[in-house]
């Protein structure tokens, strides 16, 4: 077990984990400027972003192979982003532009890049965690060495899919890594209030035979090694592994959301473990000089803010491709 | 040639297809012994438990297991016991089987059947497990629906389904799990029927009874008995309500001049009802009478065997609607005076 190690002063780790660093500053401003965007009106349809949450993400897709699969929730910009999905194409789906990574028919919940590994951002609560069985199943029958990751939120383990799924994975020994993002707040609901024991995930993987694995969410490094090693043991073919990540999510459950059932005090204790601040005292730790992550955190900006600015000045996209991929032959006709 | 059973059909699709592609799996509840209505007996033994896969009895991870496995390149059978049981994973088949394709923008692609036993047919097995529930299918834009009402379609339908790169659910009617047929068992050849092609069941000048599955052979019963008055009905079997063969039926009724359609489920949201409002859009200039529907009963199927009658639409039925459109006379059958000038 690695958590919690130094970084070393230099070589291929530290510069990884410089790395690290700026996947996690990208997606957490992109995800801000997600929110702007929605805040202006230039999001069509709901968006919900996950400030505070990157490092799950991060730390995950550091943990998998290219031809591993990845999928997930509504809440699934960053998890696309993680696996190496096109910014530009992400964007432009969620601005309604051409070029939309679903071509403007999925928009902000159903974020996919299938090839990039990330099989999807599904929207009803659940109802993923048996399609990842299925993407295992696929690969245990084909002995592909593939593992499966399923993000999930904390209300999820109280829907029936959840035990369902959980069930099927372990009684099939499936490779596939269940990931609970334990965010505190089942959309506008502390988790507490609805479940019956404290870690709504860890606490129900015994009853499905699981080893019950926490870990602290906002701790990149330590969420890449416990991932790690889960993800291995599935591909070895040990079976299934139930990860329950503590984070908090810093806005409301949807970009319209306020938020205003977070208590201030309670937002104020998270922000000091803000991922991003984790990580970079690592990084300071390690030696990294301060100017080096400064020139990250201020060239990043730039990046989101040249790439949304190019973006909104393109058309929206117009209504052409409405009666496309609906069926395999690539069109909607349902009748001769 | 041998005689083959619409039970044994089932079998007899998915070991062509299971022989020919070895991405096919199955998935459900209690198949790996052949499953509670012994439709696929003999899989196991000759493919074995890791493509013969008994599940839980948790038909959201069934049909959502099927889903993912799917995308990731099988193409998986999945048996819902009694259809009456979609509604416990309608989630998955509604909102992410029908839907992924198209909200992915065309990145996916989901060759899933799922099928099992569907409809009465007057067994007894009461509201919740007799129901024929296509119509619940047809109101979501991304599953193909089959229904075969023989053991030959049986076996085509359901491997054009296992082929098929899109979602399919297939209806298999309990009540014609006995039904047999000489059927070319083994001769070496596939059996495949495409999907979206109506059967003409019998063909006839006067009145065209549409049916699908069961209540195809309660169509051509009733073509039968009026022959025998000098009324000729076309029977036509619809085979696939999507793709749906609607030319086939306007082309049939622009013949005949009067369409009865006969479904099994509650009249109250049928998909007769889809079919007859083609049929009053778009051959309205040829129709003599309006198309006419015979629907189940707008309440749960109960079990007594009278009462079960009573709400099934039987032969009875499907005659008295012809006997209402070749004479549209009487009231109920549309507006005196537009539809027919005569009426006073």
């Amino acid at each position: 077990m690695t958590v919690g190690s130094a970084v070393p002063a230099a070589g291929p780790a530290r510069d990884a984990a410089v790395d690290v660093y700026g996947e996690l500053v990208f997606v957490r401003r992109f995800l801000e400027k997600v929110h702007a965007l929605y805040r202006q009106g230039h999001v069509h349809g709901p968006a919900h972003v996950g400030i505070g949450q990157e490092a799950i993400a991060v730390g995950v897709a550091r943990a998998l192979r290219p031809e591993d699969r990845s999928i997930g929730t509504y809440r699934g910009h960053a998890h696309a982003l993680a696996r190496g999905a096109p910014p530009d194409a992400v964007l432009r789906e969620l601005l309604g532009r051409e070029g939309g990574i679903c071509a403007g028919k999925g928009g902000s919940m159903h974020i996919t890049s299938v090839e990039y590994g990330y099989f999807g951002s599904y929207a009803i609560v659940g109802a993923h965690l048996p399609i990842a069985c299925g993407l295992a199943l696929a690969d245990q029958l084909r002995s592909a060495g593939r593992v499966t990751v399923c993000f999930f939120g904390d209300g999820t383990t109280n829907i029936g899919a959840f035990h369902e799924a959980v069930n099927l994975a372990a009684v099939w020994g499936l490779p596939v890594v269940f990931v609970c993002e334990n965010n505190g707040y089942m959309e506008y609901t502390p988790i507490g209030d609805m479940t019956p024991v404290p870690r709504p995930a860890a606490d129900r993987a015994g009853a499905y035979g699981l080893r019950p694995i926490t870990v602290d969410g906002n701790d990149v490094r330590a969420v890449r090694d416990v991932t790690g090693e889960a993800v291995e043991a599935a591909r070895a073919g040990q079976g299934p592994a139930m990860i329950e990540a503590r984070t908090y999510r810093m806005t409301g459950h949807s970009c319209a959301d306020p938020g205003k059932y977070q208590p201030p005090d309670e937002v104020e204790r998270w922000a000091e473990r803000d991922p991003l601040l984790v990580h970079r005292a690592v990084l300071v730790d390690a030696g990294v000089p301060a100017e080096l992550v400064d020139e990250i955190d201020s060239d990043t900006r730039t990046e989101v803010d040249e790439l949304a600015a190019d973006i909104l000045a393109a058309a929206p996209i117009t209504g052409d491709n409405a009666l496309t991929d609906m069926w395999s032959d690539g069109g909607a006709r349902w009748r001769n | 040639m041998a005689e083959l059973t619409y039970r044994q059909a089932v079998a007899v699709a998915l070991a062509q297809e299971m022989a020919r592609d070895e991405r096919v799996v199955l998935l459900g509840e209690d198949i790996g012994s052949g499953g509670v209505f012994k439709t696929l007996t003999g899989l196991t033994e000759r493919f074995g438990a890791t493509r013969v896969r008994d599940t839980p009895i948790s038909e959201q991870a069934i049909a959502g297991a099927a889903m993912g496995a799917a995308m990731a390149g099988l193409r998986p059978v999945a048996e819902i016991m009694f259809s009456d049981f979609y509604a416990t994973c309608w989630d998955q088949v509604a909102n992410e089987i029908a839907k992924t394709r198209y909200m992915t923008g065309g990145q996916v692609s989901l060759p899933v059947v799922i099928r099992g036993a569907s409809g009465s047919g007057g067994l007894g097995f009461g509201s919740q497990h007799s129901q024929a529930v296509e119509n619940w299918a047809m109101c979501v834009p991304g599953l193909k629906i089959v229904s075969p009402a023989t053991p030959s379609d049986m076996v085509g339908l359901l491997a054009a389904a296992v082929r098929d790169d899109d979602p399919v659910l297939v209806f298999e009617h309990k009540a014609l799990y006995s039904m047999k047929e000489e059927f070319p068992v083994e001769d070496g050849t596939d059996h495949v029927v495409p999907l979206g092609h109506a059967r003409v069941v019998r063909p006839g000048q006067d009145v065209t009874l549409v049916g699908l599955g069961f209540s195809v052979g309660l169509c051509q019963r009733a073509a039968e008995r009026i022959d025998q008055e000098g009324v000729h009905a076309e029977v036509l079997d619809l085979r696939c309500l999507v793709p749906l063969d609607a030319q086939r039926v306007l082309d049939s009724v622009r013949r005949t001049g009067r369409a009865v359609i006969v479904e099994e489920n509650p009249g109250q949201l049928g998909w007769a009802a889809a079919i007859g409002s083609i049929v009053a859009e778009e051959a309205f200039d040829a129709l003599t009478a309006p198309p006419v529907r015979v629907s189940g009963a707008n309440v749960p199927l109960p079990v007594a065997t009278a009462l079960e009658a009573a709400v099934n639409p039987s032969v009875d039925d499907i005659v008295t609607a012809v006997r209402r459109v070749l004479d549209p006379a009487p009231r109920t059958l549309c507006r005196p005076g537009v539809l027919n000038p005569s009426i006073p």
